[in-house]
């Protein structure tokens, strides 16, 4: 059992989500994605201590055949961290899914979303497994498509053209992908992660090497949706189903960062790609311009959803800025964050599902008065607020001071200072939505809305506990990030 | 009581705070409601002034959290300056909620719940703010007291007070964001330690510290500095209960307070006076005091003229801290005190007259004397203490302050705390003279109407402390000497 | 090393820029699906060419052979392909849904009748913040 741990977080919600199909009873393939993804969650909890024990890195071999034939799974602390944040977001969010979506889907309908769901956690659980170039692509599609199905199923028409949008974009981006995977391949014979770090150092000189660092790094920018390659995000965040939009903000373009991460790292080597590319500079200026961009973009929002999903845009670019950093302290900060802004997120957008639940609307304007009639769901919705700005004593504030510890640690002032600034444009999104919801005298219709059902109030107040909690006992996500920062540059030659 | 001093430490900033529920839960019942805050004000006091016994026997007081990241930990010890902090806010703590109580009720404000709930939670920060053991638990309480007086700002709800609250939340986030925590992660780069130690933690980085300190005063916007000051007016939207004890006593003081702990903790006075940009700050300082008086005199609304006033006084304390003496810092600590008793006297009053006459101009108030001379005669007291005037607090305070310049040789200072006293007396003065020697012209109101007991009880109280504050000064002058010695600071 | 000896690169950039090309020009949601294939395509053509050994054969092991085309690009590609198909179907489903809902799978109709539909909501909040703002005055009066 304990040889397999390290595939089976993802194998469990592969196998489970053709069996929702053949269940077929909605309610019934609710609880039984609540069970699939729990048992995950379980087996991820299972695999970051194991790969603690192992002393930090966990070796699986697919099927027997050995690396760098087979396909091989490394377990770090990096990516079993991100699997237990996914896997935990994937059970966690499903718990209001089955209400919520009782609310915006059709009956008939049902079962597929639990399917794309297990699907999609499936691929993004691959994603961060896998040590195989060839065996990312192929979970980043598995997780893709799936995540366009659940776009598409949002009760609005424009979900429909907001995934047809997503699914040009995305495949772009994966074919990009795979000509980079390809370029590699083709010089060094090998798809293995770890082999291809060894291997590449010999070829590093080759043209073709440098076009495969190009069409990986845009392929994989195209899917976490760097500025301005993030055209896709906020149709796509702003009309699927309320629980997707949680689940994907919360875990999708995470992963993708990590894929950067581990390409720019693992696979080429930090020294060699700061070399060819100006790597640095491009993601400094693009991370600036995303975050002031999109923060600006997020202030003239009216639908709420779509304004945090402009936010999430802002926050990948803190995230991408921590990597621009390029050192220990940079990477702690972009990891720390990728969890904190997961944790944010889904507490906001599973708020904003409770009221869509509710009022049926994610429109700021049908927010007026609901401060009265949807008390702990707002409050919910104003921690989370105060988190993402980055009020201490919440996860923000943790992230935000080691991204500036780290900045002034390279000596970068100017971009101190736009960090700072930044946040205070999240300050003026924030205070958008509190003034709509505090000040602003109640439609008439808003009468006989009552407080969320406990099954969405639980699973959000828990999210908002756990940004207070991890905003005060960092133990997990500094030590974690810290060791899987230590890790990455410890691969350095 | 068997409490161990940590335990009552922390009871200070957990009691308020806790209070809240059974506020909250008691909100159909609203003597019930009032009786818990006035119950935890109480024992608020109680615990403070215990802890004042055991600090000033000599018994070192300090709780210190896990760390929370990095090493940091939110930490907790009682000194001088925190001690007189928590006493002047938890007494006034007491004595505003028996004045709310009348006034809220006179006045019928809406959501009176919402209101007693942030007002506990507001004066729980106060004391995190006070008893701070690092910069880091400094800026977490004084953004939670920013978060938990916005709804107080914005209590009426409309538009205007959406918008001063917007102002109250946009100058106070945005300094504390863009300077304030930029100056103390800058000063955790420089230094890597945050707590506040004798003598200050920069050792020699001269050049580090010169750049922080602008940050650090701007930073700190609750003690409202020009440009940073137009929230403090701002926030006059709120009730005025709110602006007593917020807007004169707990908010601001926690700014100040700041701006002391920091120049004596963290830079320390011996650094504070080389270092280049101490000056500029302090003619900075200088400037707010006239400009602020100077528009103080231009308001008709008395809560708009107390406002710049408070502004202005605000001022003399960041002076304090910046002439970088022993006097200049005795005379801040001691005005913390003196200005707190004095403008939360002239706060009441003005609530006061709102209640009882609905009058908010200053113009319409002639001959008010006649009506509520109660009123009338705390609000004279209260600004002989605001001006300086014997038999008043204000007096001392202003003296040491006026010592500093002195020892400093800052003669500009000195020439710009007499110029202000003069202004103070300009702006202030009129208003109880008119009220006693003018008629207001109609002869349609006749007889004493005043306002609801509980507020006049708790207007006559603060006014009889500024007098008290004249007679027996000795412990808070004790208080402010032993800051010296526990700064390290050499005081003859 | 010369330029018609890598004309399967050529291949592969000219296919790929008409397939790029196709998904940026047009506005029919068909034919930037029929662009994003040809676009997969050369990818496609790309890893079976850099699999392919001049004068090898397929990986079946004979004695009369001694060189074998790498085999391993060819299965790599069939797991693409794949993919490739499941996107294809997911995106021509998608494109009867927006026919179903739109009645148009042209770009620019359907982009105005988004823009509408947005028009119409900031309408709506604006004016309703507008009007609760003055029965908010009223009242204070």
């Amino acid at each position: 059992m304990s040889t397999q741990l390290a595939i089976l977080p993802v194998v469990v919600p592969l196998l489970g989500a053709p069996l929702c199909i053949l269940l077929r009873i909605p309610r019934l393939v609710g609880l039984f994605a609540i069970v699939v993804a729990t048992l995950s969650f379980i087996a991820s909890c299972l695999l970051l201590l194991a790969v603690q024990n192992a002393g930090g890195l966990l070796i699986y071999e697919m099927g027997g055949w050995p690396a760098p034939w087979g396909i091989e799974y490394r377990i770090d602390y990096l990516n079993a961290y991100l699997i237990l944040l996914v896997s935990a977001m994937g059970a966690i969010i499903l718990v209001p899914a089955q209400t919520s979506i009782r609310r915006e889907l059709q009956e008939n309908r049902h079962t597929y979303f639990y399917t794309a769901y297990l699907l999609c956690l499936t691929g993004l659980l691959g994603i961060l497994s896998t040590g195989d170039a060839f065996n990312v692509f192929v979970f980043l599609e598995i997780s893709s498509l799936s995540s366009y199905t659940l776009i598409a199923l949002g009760s609005d028409r424009r979900a429909l053209t907001a995934a047809y949008q997503y699914l040009i974009m995305g495949t772009i981006g994966a074919t990009f992908i795979i000509i980079g995977v390809g370029l590699m391949y083709m010089m060094t014979g090998t798809l293995n992660m770890f082999d291809l770090f060894q291997r590449l150092p010999e070829v590093h000189n080759s043209r073709t090497v440098l076009s495969a660092v190009g069409f990986f790094i845009v392929g994989v920018c195209l899917k976490l949706a760097l500025f301005p390659l993030h055209l896709w995000l906020p149709n796509a965040y702003a009309y699927a189903p309320s629980v997707a939009t949680a689940f994907l903000a919360a875990t999708s373009t995470k992963v993708a960062v990590y894929v950067l991460i581990r390409c720019m790292f693992s696979i080429f080597g930090i020294e060699f790609v700061d070399t060819v590319l100006p790597l640095q500079q491009i993601f400094i200026v693009l991370a600036l311009a995303g975050i002031f961009a999109a923060s600006i973009s997020a202030i003239y929002q009216l639908n709420i959803k779509r304004l945090f999903a402009y936010s999430s845009v802002a926050q990948i670019g803190y995230m991408i800025l921590g990597l621009a950093i390029g050192t220990e302290l940079g990477i702690t900060a972009t990891m720390l964050h990728l969890f904190n802004h997961a944790l944010m997120k889904a507490a906001l957008f599973l708020a904003i599902g409770s009221v869509v639940y509710r009022i049926g609307s994610a429109q700021l304007n049908h927010y007026a008065g609901l401060g009265k009639k949807m008390p702990l769901t707002m409050a919910a919705l104003v921690v989370g607020g105060l988190s993402l700005i980055g009020v201490p004593l919440t996860v923000g504030f943790v992230s935000k001071w080691y991204l500036v510890v780290a900045l002034i640690d390279k000596g970068w002032w100017l971009v101190v200072v736009l960090v700072l600034i930044s946040s205070l444009l999240a300050v003026i999104y924030v205070w958008r939505i509190i003034e709509w919801v505090y000040f602003v005298p109640p439609r008439i219709i808003v009468d006989e809305v009552r407080e969320a059902p406990l099954s969405q109030l639980i699973p959000v107040w828990l999210l908002v506990g756990a940004n207070i909690y991890f905003g005060l006992d960092t133990t997990l996500t500094v030590g974690v990030s810290e060791a899987a920062a230590a890790a990455l540059f410890g691969m350095l030659p | 009581m068997m409490m161990s001093a940590e335990m009552m430490l922390i009871a200070t900033m957990v009691l308020p705070m806790a209070a809240v529920v059974p506020i909250v839960a008691a909100h159909r019942y609203a003597n019930l409601r009032e009786a818990v805050s006035i119950v935890t004000a109480l024992i608020l006091i109680y615990l403070v002034v215990q802890l004042y016994g055991l600090t000033s026997a000599g018994v070192v007081v300090a709780v210190a959290s896990a760390p929370l990241f990095a090493g940091l930990r939110l930490a907790f010890a009682i000194e001088p300056l925190g001690m007189l902090f928590s006493l002047v806010a938890s007494i006034l703590w007491l004595v505003t909620t028996i004045y709310a109580i009348g006034y809220m009720r006179g006045h019928h404000e809406q959501n009176q719940t919402r209101f007693y709930a942030c007002f506990a939670v507001a004066i729980g920060s106060a004391m995190g703010i006070a008893y701070a053991g690092n910069l880091l638990t400094l800026f977490v309480f004084y953004e939670i007291l920013t978060l938990s007086t916005y709804p107080l700002v914005t209590h009426a709800g409309t538009a205007e007070a959406k918008q001063g609250g917007r102002i109250y939340l946009g100058i106070l986030l945005t300094t504390s964001i863009l300077f304030l925590l930029a100056a103390i992660i800058g000063t955790w780069a420089v230094t890597d330690t945050l707590d506040f130690r004798p003598g200050g933690i920069f050792g020699a980085n001269v050049t580090a510290a010169a750049i922080l300190l602008p940050l650090y005063i701007f930073g700190i916007g609750k003690a409202a500095i020009m440009p940073f000051h137009r929230w403090l007016p701002a926030a006059m939207v709120a009730p005025t209960p709110v602006s007593a004890l917020l807007h004169a006593v707990a908010v601001v003081k926690a700014g100040v307070f700041a701006v002391l702990k920091v120049s004596v903790y963290t830079f320390g006075i011996d650094l504070l006076a080389i270092l280049p940009t101490t000056d500029f700050l302090l003619y900075l300082a200088a400037a707010t005091v006239v400009l602020a008086s100077l528009s103080a005199m231009r308001k008709d609304n008395l809560k708009a003229r107390l406002a710049y006033s408070t502004v202005s006084q605000l001022s003399y304390i960041t002076i304090g801290a910046l002439l970088a003496t022993s006097a200049g810092v005795v005379g801040g600590a001691m005005h913390i005190a003196m200005h707190a008793v004095g403008k939360i006297t002239l706060f009441f009053c003005a609530g006061a007259i709102m209640v009882a006459s609905h009058k908010t101009e200053i113009s319409q108030m002639r001959g008010l004397g006649r009506r509520m001379p109660i009123t009338m005669t705390a609000f004279f007291i209260g600004s002989l203490s605001i001006i300086g005037l014997p038999p008043c607090g204000g007096t001392w305070s202003k003296w040491y302050l006026m010592m500093g310049a002195i020892d400093t040789h800052h003669w500009v200072i000195m020439v710009v705390l007499m110029v202000s006293s003069l202004l103070n007396i300009a702006y202030l003065l009129p208003i109880p003279l008119h009220g006693f020697l003018s008629s207001d012209g109609t002869q349609s109101e006749k007889g004493i109407k005043e306002a609801p007991l509980p507020a006049l009880l708790a207007l006559s109280v603060t006014a009889v402390g500024c007098i008290v504050l004249f007679f027996f000064t000795q412990p808070l002058y004790e208080l402010a000497l032993s800051l010296l010695t526990a700064a390290g600071i050499d005081h003859g | 090393m010369n330029i018609i000896g890598h004309y399967n690169y050529w291949i592969v950039v000219i296919l790929m820029m008409i397939g790029f090309y196709i998904v940026i020009a047009h506005g029919n949601l068909i034919k930037k699906l029929m662009g994003l294939s040809i676009f997969q395509t050369a990818v496609f053509f790309f890893y079976i060419s850099i699999g392919k050994i001049t004068g090898a054969t397929a990986p079946i092991l004979d004695p009369d052979f001694e060189l074998y085309s790498n085999p391993l690009p060819h299965v790599l590609i069939l797991t693409a392909i794949v993919v490739g198909i499941a996107t294809t179907a997911l995106g021509l489903a998608l494109v009867i849904r927006i026919q179903e809902a739109y009645g148009s799978i042209e770009e620019s109709e359907i982009q105005d009748q988004d823009t509408q539909d947005q028009m119409e909501c900031q309408l709506e909040a604006y004016g309703y913040q507008k009007h609760s703002m003055m029965s908010v005055k009223t009242l204070d009066e």
